[in-house]
Protein backbone atom coordinates (compact mmCIF):
# COMPACT_ATOMS: atom_id res chain seq x y z
CA UNK A 1 0.00 0.00 0.00
CA UNK A 2 1.19 3.43 -0.90
CA UNK A 3 -0.50 6.36 1.09
CA UNK A 4 -0.47 9.95 -0.25
CA UNK A 5 -0.49 12.65 2.13
CA UNK A 6 -2.61 15.17 0.51
CA UNK A 7 -3.17 19.14 1.10
CA UNK A 8 -6.84 20.90 0.10
CA UNK A 9 -7.95 24.36 0.50
CA UNK A 10 -12.00 23.91 0.58
CA UNK A 11 -12.15 20.61 -0.34
CA UNK A 12 -9.74 21.48 -3.59
CA UNK A 13 -6.26 19.79 -3.60
CA UNK A 14 -3.42 21.69 -4.07
CA UNK A 15 -1.34 21.38 -7.17
CA UNK A 16 1.48 20.00 -5.27
CA UNK A 17 -0.93 17.59 -4.10
CA UNK A 18 -1.86 16.85 -7.29
CA UNK A 19 2.26 16.46 -8.78
CA UNK A 20 2.16 14.25 -5.32
CA UNK A 21 -0.66 11.89 -6.43
CA UNK A 22 0.65 11.21 -9.85
CA UNK A 23 4.09 10.73 -8.76
CA UNK A 24 2.38 8.33 -6.13
CA UNK A 25 -0.19 6.55 -8.86
CA UNK A 26 3.38 5.51 -11.00
CA UNK A 27 4.72 4.15 -8.28
CA UNK A 28 1.82 2.08 -7.20
CA UNK A 29 1.68 0.83 -10.95
CA UNK A 30 5.32 -0.27 -10.95
CA UNK A 31 4.97 -1.65 -7.29
CA UNK A 32 1.79 -3.29 -8.17
CA UNK A 33 0.21 -2.47 -4.93
CA UNK A 34 -3.07 0.02 -4.26
CA UNK A 35 -2.87 3.59 -3.85
CA UNK A 36 -4.98 5.39 -0.83
CA UNK A 37 -5.29 8.77 0.25
CA UNK A 38 -5.26 11.36 3.53
CA UNK A 39 -6.43 14.39 4.46
CA UNK A 40 -6.67 16.04 7.34
CA UNK A 41 -8.87 19.61 7.97
CA UNK A 42 -12.05 20.68 7.07
CA UNK A 43 -13.61 19.98 3.40
CA UNK A 44 -11.58 16.55 2.81
CA UNK A 45 -14.33 14.35 2.04
CA UNK A 46 -14.79 16.88 -1.04
CA UNK A 47 -11.42 15.95 -2.61
CA UNK A 48 -13.33 12.88 -3.15
CA UNK A 49 -14.15 13.58 -6.51
CA UNK A 50 -10.64 14.81 -7.95
CA UNK A 51 -9.23 11.53 -6.97
CA UNK A 52 -10.95 9.04 -9.05
CA UNK A 53 -8.51 10.73 -11.72
CA UNK A 54 -5.67 9.44 -9.71
CA UNK A 55 -5.79 5.62 -8.95
CA UNK A 56 -6.79 6.19 -5.40
CA UNK A 57 -8.64 3.17 -4.00
CA UNK A 58 -9.78 4.90 -0.27
CA UNK A 59 -9.40 8.29 0.89
CA UNK A 60 -9.13 8.22 4.45
CA UNK A 61 -10.45 11.25 6.93
CA UNK A 62 -9.80 11.43 10.21
CA UNK A 63 -12.39 12.52 12.62
CA UNK A 64 -11.21 14.43 15.22
CA UNK A 65 -12.40 18.50 15.46
CA UNK A 66 -9.04 19.35 16.89
CA UNK A 67 -7.50 18.33 14.07
CA UNK A 68 -9.78 21.56 11.85
CA UNK A 69 -6.89 23.58 13.17
CA UNK A 70 -3.67 23.13 11.99
CA UNK A 71 -0.83 21.42 14.27
CA UNK A 72 2.32 19.49 12.51
CA UNK A 73 2.59 16.81 15.26
CA UNK A 74 -0.91 15.84 15.48
CA UNK A 75 -1.61 15.88 11.99
CA UNK A 76 1.63 13.52 11.62
CA UNK A 77 0.26 10.88 14.26
CA UNK A 78 -3.02 10.69 12.80
CA UNK A 79 -1.17 9.99 9.57
CA UNK A 80 1.45 7.60 11.59
CA UNK A 81 -1.73 5.38 12.58
CA UNK A 82 -3.27 5.63 9.92
CA UNK A 83 -0.06 4.22 7.91
CA UNK A 84 -0.28 1.43 10.61
CA UNK A 85 -3.15 0.25 10.81
CA UNK A 86 -2.98 0.47 6.14
CA UNK A 87 0.20 -1.19 6.47
CA UNK A 88 1.59 1.13 3.99
CA UNK A 89 4.89 0.87 2.72
CA UNK A 90 5.28 4.31 1.18
CA UNK A 91 4.21 7.41 2.81
CA UNK A 92 4.72 11.08 -0.01
CA UNK A 93 3.68 14.36 0.53
CA UNK A 94 4.39 17.37 -0.65
CA UNK A 95 7.52 19.19 -0.12
CA UNK A 96 5.39 22.57 1.02
CA UNK A 97 6.33 23.93 3.89
CA UNK A 98 3.11 22.30 5.64
CA UNK A 99 3.76 19.26 4.07
CA UNK A 100 7.58 18.86 4.67
CA UNK A 101 6.91 20.11 8.29
CA UNK A 102 4.22 17.24 8.93
CA UNK A 103 6.47 14.77 7.08
CA UNK A 104 9.30 15.48 9.38
CA UNK A 105 7.37 15.01 12.31
CA UNK A 106 6.32 11.68 10.86
CA UNK A 107 9.52 10.53 10.07
CA UNK A 108 10.54 11.57 13.85
CA UNK A 109 7.48 9.77 15.33
CA UNK A 110 7.94 6.80 13.63
CA UNK A 111 12.14 6.79 13.58
CA UNK A 112 12.50 6.34 9.85
CA UNK A 113 14.48 8.24 7.52
CA UNK A 114 12.92 10.48 5.35
CA UNK A 115 13.90 12.34 2.12
CA UNK A 116 13.00 15.37 0.86
CA UNK A 117 12.31 17.56 -2.16
CA UNK A 118 12.22 14.29 -4.27
CA UNK A 119 12.34 14.91 -7.98
CA UNK A 120 12.59 10.85 -9.11
CA UNK A 121 12.28 7.81 -7.55
CA UNK A 122 12.89 4.27 -8.30
CA UNK A 123 11.73 1.63 -5.96
CA UNK A 124 13.09 -1.45 -4.75
CA UNK A 125 14.53 -2.87 -0.87
CA UNK A 126 16.27 0.31 -0.46
CA UNK A 127 14.89 3.09 -2.58
CA UNK A 128 17.18 5.14 -5.23
CA UNK A 129 16.09 8.47 -4.99
CA UNK A 130 16.95 11.65 -6.92
CA UNK A 131 16.80 14.57 -4.27
CA UNK A 132 17.15 18.21 -4.78
CA UNK A 133 20.29 19.92 -2.45
CA UNK A 134 20.93 24.13 -2.29
CA UNK A 135 17.37 24.33 -3.46
CA UNK A 136 17.50 22.86 -6.64
CA UNK A 137 20.87 23.87 -7.80
CA UNK A 138 22.37 20.57 -7.15
CA UNK A 139 21.11 16.69 -7.38
CA UNK A 140 21.57 13.73 -4.84
CA UNK A 141 21.42 10.83 -5.84
CA UNK A 142 20.46 8.10 -2.77
CA UNK A 143 19.63 5.07 -1.01
CA UNK A 144 16.50 5.52 1.86
CA UNK A 145 16.30 2.34 3.66
CA UNK A 146 13.23 2.05 6.78
CA UNK A 147 10.16 -0.11 6.68
CA UNK A 148 8.17 2.33 5.42
CA UNK A 149 9.85 5.03 2.89
CA UNK A 150 8.85 8.10 3.35
CA UNK A 151 9.66 11.22 0.93
CA UNK A 152 8.29 14.24 0.14
CA UNK A 153 8.25 15.43 -3.94
CA UNK A 154 10.40 18.59 -4.60
CA UNK A 155 7.41 21.30 -6.20
CA UNK A 156 6.92 20.83 -10.25
CA UNK A 157 9.16 17.91 -10.01
CA UNK A 158 6.75 16.34 -12.88
CA UNK A 159 3.64 17.59 -14.06
CA UNK A 160 0.22 16.56 -12.57
CA UNK A 161 -1.90 14.07 -15.31
CA UNK A 162 -5.42 12.98 -14.25
CA UNK A 163 -6.03 9.72 -15.72
CA UNK A 164 -8.91 10.15 -18.23
CA UNK A 165 -10.08 6.75 -16.75
CA UNK A 166 -11.56 7.25 -13.31
CA UNK A 167 -12.54 4.57 -11.30
CA UNK A 168 -14.19 4.59 -7.82
CA UNK A 169 -13.00 6.12 -4.71
CA UNK A 170 -13.83 4.63 -1.45
CA UNK A 171 -14.05 7.36 1.72
CA UNK A 172 -13.63 5.87 5.29
CA UNK A 173 -13.45 7.71 8.17
CA UNK A 174 -11.18 7.19 11.08
CA UNK A 175 -10.84 8.62 14.80
CA UNK A 176 -6.78 8.77 15.94
CA UNK A 177 -6.25 8.09 19.59
CA UNK A 178 -4.31 11.72 20.03
CA UNK A 179 -2.56 13.01 23.61
CA UNK A 180 -2.96 16.27 24.40
CA UNK A 181 0.69 16.70 24.12
CA UNK A 182 0.60 16.48 20.23
CA UNK A 183 -1.47 19.73 20.32
CA UNK A 184 1.50 21.89 21.91
CA UNK A 185 1.80 23.61 18.18
CA UNK A 186 -1.27 25.02 16.44
CA UNK A 187 -0.96 27.46 13.91
CA UNK A 188 -3.58 30.21 13.98
CA UNK A 189 -3.62 31.71 10.35
CA UNK A 190 -3.45 35.66 9.87
CA UNK A 191 -4.92 36.45 6.74
CA UNK A 192 -3.15 39.89 5.81
CA UNK A 193 -5.92 42.36 4.44
CA UNK A 194 -4.83 43.04 0.96
CA UNK A 195 -2.91 46.05 0.81
CA UNK A 196 -3.33 46.60 -2.66
CA UNK A 197 0.35 45.66 -3.57
CA UNK A 198 0.77 43.01 -6.53
CA UNK A 199 2.62 40.33 -4.56
CA UNK A 200 6.29 38.92 -5.64
CA UNK A 201 5.09 35.53 -5.71
CA UNK A 202 1.93 36.11 -7.94
CA UNK A 203 3.16 38.76 -10.22
CA UNK A 204 3.28 39.08 -13.70
CA UNK A 205 6.27 41.27 -13.94
CA UNK A 206 9.12 41.11 -11.73
CA UNK A 207 11.51 44.21 -11.29
CA UNK A 208 14.73 42.64 -9.42
CA UNK A 209 17.77 44.81 -8.44
CA UNK A 210 20.99 44.02 -7.18
CA UNK A 211 23.99 46.27 -5.78
CA UNK A 212 24.15 47.66 -8.93
CA UNK A 213 20.97 49.59 -8.42
CA UNK A 214 23.59 51.65 -6.52
CA UNK A 215 21.76 52.98 -3.69
CA UNK A 216 17.99 52.61 -1.71
CA UNK A 217 17.13 55.58 -3.66
CA UNK A 218 18.25 54.09 -6.58
CA UNK A 219 15.41 51.74 -5.92
CA UNK A 220 12.96 54.57 -6.93
CA UNK A 221 13.13 53.87 -10.76
CA UNK A 222 12.54 50.23 -10.60
CA UNK A 223 9.48 51.33 -8.47
CA UNK A 224 8.51 53.84 -11.56
CA UNK A 225 8.75 50.85 -14.25
CA UNK A 226 6.76 48.38 -12.17
CA UNK A 227 3.67 50.60 -11.64
CA UNK A 228 4.14 51.09 -15.30
CA UNK A 229 4.02 47.68 -16.05
CA UNK A 230 1.92 46.45 -13.29
CA UNK A 231 4.67 44.39 -11.95
CA UNK A 232 6.22 44.10 -8.66
CA UNK A 233 9.86 45.00 -7.26
CA UNK A 234 12.32 42.69 -5.79
CA UNK A 235 16.28 42.44 -4.70
CA UNK A 236 18.75 40.03 -4.09
CA UNK A 237 20.39 39.13 -0.84
CA UNK A 238 22.90 41.52 -1.01
CA UNK A 239 20.44 44.09 -1.26
CA UNK A 240 18.52 42.97 2.14
CA UNK A 241 21.69 42.97 3.93
CA UNK A 242 22.97 45.99 2.94
CA UNK A 243 19.63 47.49 4.42
CA UNK A 244 18.35 48.91 1.05
CA UNK A 245 14.91 46.55 1.07
CA UNK A 246 13.11 44.60 3.58
CA UNK A 247 13.70 40.90 3.54
CA UNK A 248 9.96 40.36 2.11
CA UNK A 249 11.38 41.90 -1.38
CA UNK A 250 14.02 38.65 -1.32
CA UNK A 251 14.13 36.88 -4.71
CA UNK A 252 16.09 33.28 -4.15
CA UNK A 253 16.89 30.26 -1.92
CA UNK A 254 16.24 32.03 1.40
CA UNK A 255 13.72 34.41 -0.04
CA UNK A 256 10.48 34.26 -2.23
CA UNK A 257 10.31 32.06 -5.02
CA UNK A 258 8.93 33.86 -8.35
CA UNK A 259 7.11 32.42 -11.48
CA UNK A 260 6.83 35.68 -13.75
CA UNK A 261 6.01 36.44 -17.21
CA UNK A 262 9.39 38.63 -17.55
CA UNK A 263 11.82 38.75 -14.70
CA UNK A 264 13.96 41.93 -15.11
CA UNK A 265 16.97 41.96 -12.98
CA UNK A 266 19.17 45.15 -13.08
CA UNK A 267 22.59 45.03 -11.57
CA UNK A 268 22.46 41.44 -10.51
CA UNK A 269 24.86 39.75 -10.87
CA UNK A 270 23.00 36.30 -10.75
CA UNK A 271 24.67 33.80 -8.06
CA UNK A 272 22.91 29.77 -7.54
CA UNK A 273 21.27 30.94 -4.44
CA UNK A 274 19.23 34.22 -6.31
CA UNK A 275 19.02 32.01 -9.83
CA UNK A 276 17.15 29.27 -7.81
CA UNK A 277 14.19 31.85 -7.04
CA UNK A 278 13.84 32.80 -10.38
CA UNK A 279 13.89 29.72 -11.96
CA UNK A 280 10.76 29.47 -13.00
CA UNK A 281 10.39 32.87 -14.47
CA UNK A 282 9.19 32.51 -18.01
CA UNK A 283 11.51 34.77 -19.36
CA UNK A 284 14.85 36.93 -17.94
CA UNK A 285 15.76 40.42 -19.29
CA UNK A 286 19.61 41.04 -17.51
CA UNK A 287 20.97 44.46 -17.18
CA UNK A 288 23.86 44.65 -16.18
CA UNK A 289 27.21 46.57 -16.76
CA UNK A 290 29.53 43.25 -16.96
CA UNK A 291 28.24 41.07 -20.50
CA UNK A 292 29.97 38.26 -18.15
CA UNK A 293 27.92 38.40 -15.36
CA UNK A 294 26.59 34.91 -14.87
CA UNK A 295 22.82 35.91 -15.15
CA UNK A 296 23.51 37.63 -18.58
CA UNK A 297 24.56 33.90 -19.76
CA UNK A 298 21.11 32.54 -18.34
CA UNK A 299 19.12 35.41 -19.37
CA UNK A 300 16.62 35.66 -22.95
CA UNK A 301 17.43 39.15 -23.18
CA UNK A 302 20.11 41.53 -22.02
CA UNK A 303 21.03 44.73 -22.31
CA UNK A 304 24.55 45.92 -21.36
CA UNK A 305 24.99 48.82 -19.40
CA UNK A 306 24.42 51.06 -16.45
CA UNK A 307 21.04 50.34 -14.74
CA UNK A 308 19.87 54.05 -13.72
CA UNK A 309 20.66 55.09 -17.13
CA UNK A 310 18.72 52.06 -19.05
CA UNK A 311 15.59 52.46 -16.74
CA UNK A 312 15.34 56.35 -17.33
CA UNK A 313 15.31 55.95 -20.97
CA UNK A 314 12.74 52.72 -20.67
CA UNK A 315 11.01 54.45 -18.30
CA UNK A 316 10.94 57.51 -20.01
CA UNK A 317 9.56 55.70 -23.87
CA UNK A 318 7.14 53.33 -21.80
CA UNK A 319 5.33 56.91 -20.67
CA UNK A 320 5.56 58.30 -24.41
CA UNK A 321 4.43 54.72 -25.69
CA UNK A 322 0.95 54.95 -23.40
CA UNK A 323 0.99 58.69 -23.86
CA UNK A 324 0.70 58.27 -27.80
CA UNK A 325 -2.01 55.50 -27.52
CA UNK A 326 -4.08 57.53 -25.19
CA UNK A 327 -3.97 60.31 -27.74
CA UNK A 328 -5.05 58.35 -30.53
CA UNK A 329 -7.58 56.74 -28.05
CA UNK A 330 -9.10 60.80 -27.22
CA UNK A 331 -8.61 62.30 -30.69
CA UNK A 332 -10.39 59.23 -32.63
CA UNK A 333 -13.16 60.38 -34.29
CA UNK A 334 -16.70 59.57 -32.80
CA UNK A 335 -18.80 57.24 -34.42
CA UNK B 1 14.18 35.93 33.61
CA UNK B 2 17.43 34.56 32.54
CA UNK B 3 17.54 32.06 29.52
CA UNK B 4 20.27 29.50 28.00
CA UNK B 5 19.78 29.24 24.27
CA UNK B 6 21.28 26.63 22.01
CA UNK B 7 21.98 27.31 18.53
CA UNK B 8 23.14 24.29 16.06
CA UNK B 9 24.57 25.64 12.62
CA UNK B 10 26.46 23.98 9.70
CA UNK B 11 29.80 24.24 7.85
CA UNK B 12 28.88 24.63 4.08
CA UNK B 13 30.76 26.00 0.94
CA UNK B 14 30.04 29.07 0.50
CA UNK B 15 28.78 29.22 -3.18
CA UNK B 16 27.94 31.42 -5.71
CA UNK B 17 28.90 30.94 -9.26
CA UNK B 18 28.64 27.23 -10.97
CA UNK B 19 29.00 24.78 -8.61
CA UNK B 20 31.35 21.89 -9.57
CA UNK B 21 32.06 18.86 -8.68
CA UNK B 22 34.98 16.03 -6.89
CA UNK B 23 35.90 13.56 -9.55
CA UNK B 24 34.06 10.69 -7.31
CA UNK B 25 31.19 12.66 -7.26
CA UNK B 26 31.30 12.64 -3.56
CA UNK B 27 30.91 15.82 -2.67
CA UNK B 28 31.60 19.90 -4.37
CA UNK B 29 35.04 20.76 -5.81
CA UNK B 30 35.82 23.31 -2.74
CA UNK B 31 39.25 23.95 -3.29
CA UNK B 32 38.25 28.10 -4.43
CA UNK B 33 35.69 27.86 -1.99
CA UNK B 34 35.10 29.37 1.38
CA UNK B 35 32.99 28.30 3.83
CA UNK B 36 30.41 29.53 6.13
CA UNK B 37 26.84 28.94 7.53
CA UNK B 38 23.34 29.22 6.33
CA UNK B 39 21.69 32.31 5.86
CA UNK B 40 18.83 31.14 7.77
CA UNK B 41 21.63 29.75 10.65
CA UNK B 42 22.83 33.65 10.62
CA UNK B 43 19.90 34.84 11.49
CA UNK B 44 19.23 32.42 14.33
CA UNK B 45 22.64 33.37 15.85
CA UNK B 46 22.25 37.17 15.72
CA UNK B 47 18.56 36.23 17.75
CA UNK B 48 19.99 34.12 20.38
CA UNK B 49 22.58 37.03 21.08
CA UNK B 50 19.62 39.85 20.88
CA UNK B 51 17.66 37.51 23.56
CA UNK B 52 20.86 37.19 25.96
CA UNK B 53 20.92 40.94 25.42
CA UNK B 54 17.47 41.06 26.40
CA UNK B 55 16.83 38.86 28.90
CA UNK B 56 19.74 37.60 30.64
CA UNK B 57 21.43 34.36 30.75
CA UNK B 58 23.71 32.64 28.49
CA UNK B 59 24.15 31.27 24.19
CA UNK B 60 25.70 28.11 23.19
CA UNK B 61 26.52 27.62 19.69
CA UNK B 62 26.96 23.91 18.27
CA UNK B 63 27.54 22.41 15.10
CA UNK B 64 28.74 19.12 13.96
CA UNK B 65 31.98 18.83 11.37
CA UNK B 66 35.01 18.54 10.84
CA UNK B 67 37.86 20.35 12.51
CA UNK B 68 37.60 23.15 10.37
CA UNK B 69 34.45 24.19 11.05
CA UNK B 70 35.87 25.35 13.93
CA UNK B 71 35.91 28.72 12.45
CA UNK B 72 32.12 28.77 11.78
CA UNK B 73 32.34 28.55 15.78
CA UNK B 74 34.24 31.63 16.40
CA UNK B 75 32.69 33.16 13.79
CA UNK B 76 28.88 33.19 15.73
CA UNK B 77 31.13 34.16 19.31
CA UNK B 78 32.83 37.10 17.23
CA UNK B 79 29.13 38.02 17.19
CA UNK B 80 28.81 37.62 21.01
CA UNK B 81 27.98 33.60 21.81
CA UNK B 82 29.44 32.82 24.91
CA UNK B 83 30.38 28.99 24.29
CA UNK B 84 30.47 26.54 21.35
CA UNK B 85 30.49 22.74 21.22
CA UNK B 86 32.19 20.93 18.00
CA UNK B 87 30.71 17.34 17.92
CA UNK B 88 33.76 16.55 15.75
CA UNK B 89 33.14 14.04 12.73
CA UNK B 90 35.96 12.98 10.05
CA UNK B 91 34.31 14.68 7.32
CA UNK B 92 31.94 12.48 6.08
CA UNK B 93 28.45 13.21 5.45
CA UNK B 94 25.95 12.56 8.13
CA UNK B 95 22.60 12.25 7.31
CA UNK B 96 19.88 13.74 9.22
CA UNK B 97 19.02 11.41 11.48
CA UNK B 98 22.28 10.77 12.18
CA UNK B 99 23.37 14.59 12.94
CA UNK B 100 20.00 14.67 15.14
CA UNK B 101 20.63 11.66 17.67
CA UNK B 102 24.26 13.38 17.61
CA UNK B 103 22.91 16.82 18.85
CA UNK B 104 20.67 14.96 21.32
CA UNK B 105 23.37 13.05 22.95
CA UNK B 106 25.43 16.35 23.47
CA UNK B 107 22.10 18.19 24.54
CA UNK B 108 21.53 15.69 26.86
CA UNK B 109 25.14 15.31 28.11
CA UNK B 110 25.11 18.91 29.10
CA UNK B 111 21.90 18.71 31.19
CA UNK B 112 23.55 15.73 33.02
CA UNK B 113 26.16 18.06 33.30
CA UNK B 114 23.75 20.71 34.98
CA UNK B 115 22.96 22.76 31.78
CA UNK B 116 19.42 22.30 30.33
CA UNK B 117 18.58 24.64 27.45
CA UNK B 118 15.27 26.80 27.38
CA UNK B 119 15.73 27.38 23.70
CA UNK B 120 17.17 25.11 21.24
CA UNK B 121 17.49 26.95 17.41
CA UNK B 122 18.35 25.48 14.06
CA UNK B 123 17.95 27.03 10.74
CA UNK B 124 14.96 25.97 9.13
CA UNK B 125 17.33 23.84 6.29
CA UNK B 126 20.96 23.60 6.23
CA UNK B 127 21.81 25.50 2.61
CA UNK B 128 23.50 22.14 1.04
CA UNK B 129 21.62 19.02 1.67
CA UNK B 130 18.87 20.51 2.62
CA UNK B 131 16.78 17.85 4.46
CA UNK B 132 14.34 19.89 6.46
CA UNK B 133 14.07 17.48 9.09
CA UNK B 134 16.81 17.88 11.90
CA UNK B 135 15.05 19.77 14.26
CA UNK B 136 12.41 18.60 13.98
CA UNK B 137 13.67 15.19 15.16
CA UNK B 138 15.60 16.74 18.03
CA UNK B 139 12.17 17.84 19.22
CA UNK B 140 11.04 14.61 18.96
CA UNK B 141 13.09 12.37 21.04
CA UNK B 142 13.55 15.48 23.50
CA UNK B 143 9.78 15.15 23.32
CA UNK B 144 9.86 19.28 23.28
CA UNK B 145 7.48 21.42 20.73
CA UNK B 146 8.76 22.78 17.75
CA UNK B 147 7.46 25.05 15.22
CA UNK B 148 9.51 25.29 12.21
CA UNK B 149 9.97 28.05 9.47
CA UNK B 150 10.07 30.98 12.35
CA UNK B 151 10.64 34.80 11.64
CA UNK B 152 9.60 36.56 14.38
CA UNK B 153 10.24 35.36 17.98
CA UNK B 154 8.89 36.96 21.21
CA UNK B 155 10.00 35.71 24.61
CA UNK B 156 7.89 36.25 27.91
CA UNK B 157 7.00 34.20 30.90
CA UNK B 158 8.48 31.03 29.91
CA UNK B 159 6.65 31.32 26.47
CA UNK B 160 7.72 31.65 23.13
CA UNK B 161 5.27 34.10 20.31
CA UNK B 162 6.18 32.85 17.11
CA UNK B 163 5.26 33.82 13.72
CA UNK B 164 5.77 32.43 9.83
CA UNK B 165 4.53 33.57 6.55
CA UNK B 166 2.40 31.80 4.92
CA UNK B 167 1.19 32.36 1.12
CA UNK B 168 -1.68 34.22 2.27
CA UNK B 169 -0.42 36.18 5.31
CA UNK B 170 0.72 34.82 8.30
CA UNK B 171 0.58 32.16 11.20
CA UNK B 172 1.16 32.39 14.50
CA UNK B 173 2.00 29.95 17.02
CA UNK B 174 2.52 30.32 21.30
CA UNK B 175 4.63 27.63 22.71
CA UNK B 176 5.72 27.00 26.29
CA UNK B 177 9.79 26.65 27.01
CA UNK B 178 11.52 24.78 26.69
CA UNK B 179 10.82 24.21 22.43
CA UNK B 180 12.84 23.89 19.35
CA UNK B 181 12.40 26.79 16.76
CA UNK B 182 13.44 26.35 13.08
CA UNK B 183 14.17 29.85 11.64
CA UNK B 184 13.84 31.43 8.46
CA UNK B 185 16.17 34.76 7.15
CA UNK B 186 14.23 37.41 7.69
CA UNK B 187 13.96 36.79 11.04
CA UNK B 188 15.91 39.75 11.72
CA UNK B 189 19.28 41.79 10.20
CA UNK B 190 21.96 39.83 10.99
CA UNK B 191 24.94 42.38 12.37
CA UNK B 192 28.53 42.39 11.26
CA UNK B 193 31.28 40.82 13.65
CA UNK B 194 33.66 43.69 15.33
CA UNK B 195 37.14 43.77 15.71
CA UNK B 196 37.27 43.23 19.31
CA UNK B 197 35.15 40.78 19.27
CA UNK B 198 37.01 38.48 17.03
CA UNK B 199 39.79 38.69 18.70
CA UNK B 200 38.00 38.12 21.87
CA UNK B 201 36.59 34.93 20.06
CA UNK B 202 39.73 33.46 18.79
CA UNK B 203 40.88 33.50 22.00
CA UNK B 204 37.93 30.95 23.34
CA UNK B 205 37.80 27.25 24.19
CA UNK B 206 35.57 25.15 21.99
CA UNK B 207 34.42 22.37 24.08
CA UNK B 208 35.02 19.37 21.76
CA UNK B 209 32.83 15.87 22.09
CA UNK B 210 32.76 13.00 19.54
CA UNK B 211 29.32 11.59 18.37
CA UNK B 212 28.89 8.54 17.69
CA UNK B 213 27.76 7.61 14.09
CA UNK B 214 25.22 5.47 13.00
CA UNK B 215 23.74 4.43 9.77
CA UNK B 216 20.53 6.68 9.26
CA UNK B 217 19.11 4.87 6.05
CA UNK B 218 19.33 7.93 3.90
CA UNK B 219 22.60 7.16 2.34
CA UNK B 220 24.20 9.72 -0.80
CA UNK B 221 25.41 7.56 -3.59
CA UNK B 222 26.40 10.40 -5.97
CA UNK B 223 26.01 13.94 -6.46
CA UNK B 224 24.82 15.04 -10.08
CA UNK B 225 24.24 18.65 -11.49
CA UNK B 226 21.37 19.22 -12.96
CA UNK B 227 20.95 18.95 -16.69
CA UNK B 228 20.99 22.80 -18.30
CA UNK B 229 18.72 23.02 -21.32
CA UNK B 230 20.94 24.91 -24.16
CA UNK B 231 20.17 28.78 -23.84
CA UNK B 232 20.77 31.58 -26.01
CA UNK B 233 20.58 35.09 -25.12
CA UNK B 234 19.32 38.12 -27.61
CA UNK B 235 21.55 41.27 -26.57
CA UNK B 236 19.09 44.01 -26.80
CA UNK B 237 21.61 47.07 -26.76
CA UNK B 238 25.01 48.07 -25.39
CA UNK B 239 24.59 51.22 -23.15
CA UNK B 240 23.21 53.89 -25.38
CA UNK B 241 19.47 54.09 -25.51
CA UNK B 242 17.91 50.86 -25.77
CA UNK B 243 14.36 52.09 -24.46
CA UNK B 244 12.70 51.79 -28.26
CA UNK B 245 13.89 48.02 -28.03
CA UNK B 246 13.09 46.80 -24.72
CA UNK B 247 9.64 48.17 -25.35
CA UNK B 248 9.07 46.19 -28.09
CA UNK B 249 10.00 42.92 -26.15
CA UNK B 250 7.04 44.19 -23.60
CA UNK B 251 5.05 44.17 -26.42
CA UNK B 252 6.38 40.73 -27.58
CA UNK B 253 5.24 39.43 -23.75
CA UNK B 254 1.82 41.33 -24.17
CA UNK B 255 2.85 43.04 -20.96
CA UNK B 256 1.83 46.47 -22.45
Amino acid sequence: MILAFIEQVDGAPTLLSLEVLTMAARLARNMDVPLDAVAIGPNGAAARGILTSYRVGTLHLADDLRLAAYAPAAWAHTIAELADRINAKVVIGTASDRGGEVMAHLAARMTLPLAANCTEIVPGDAFIVTRQRWGGSLLEEAHLKGRVKLLTLAPHALTAEASPNRTEVATQTFAPVLDDKDFRVRLIPQVEADSGKISLAQARVVIGGGRGVGSAEGFATLEELADLLGGAVGCSRVVTSLGWRPHADQVGQTGTRIAPDLYIACGISGAIQHMVGCRAAKHILAINTDPTAPIVKQADYAVIGDVQKVLSAVNAEIRRAKSGHERMVTEAPAG
Amino acid sequence: MPMNVLVCVKRVPATAGQITLTPDAQEIDTRYLGFTISPHEECAVEEAVRMIETHGGSSTVLTLGPEAAVDQLRDAMALGIERAILLETDGREWDPVATAAAIVEAIEAERAAGRSYDLVMFGNESADSAGYQVGVRVAGTLDLPCVTGIKAIEIDQGRAAVRRQTESGWETAEVALPAVLTVKEGLNLPRYPSLPGRLKAKKKEIERITPHWQDGGLEKIRLKLPVQAEHKVEILGKNGDVGAEMVEVFQRLRLL
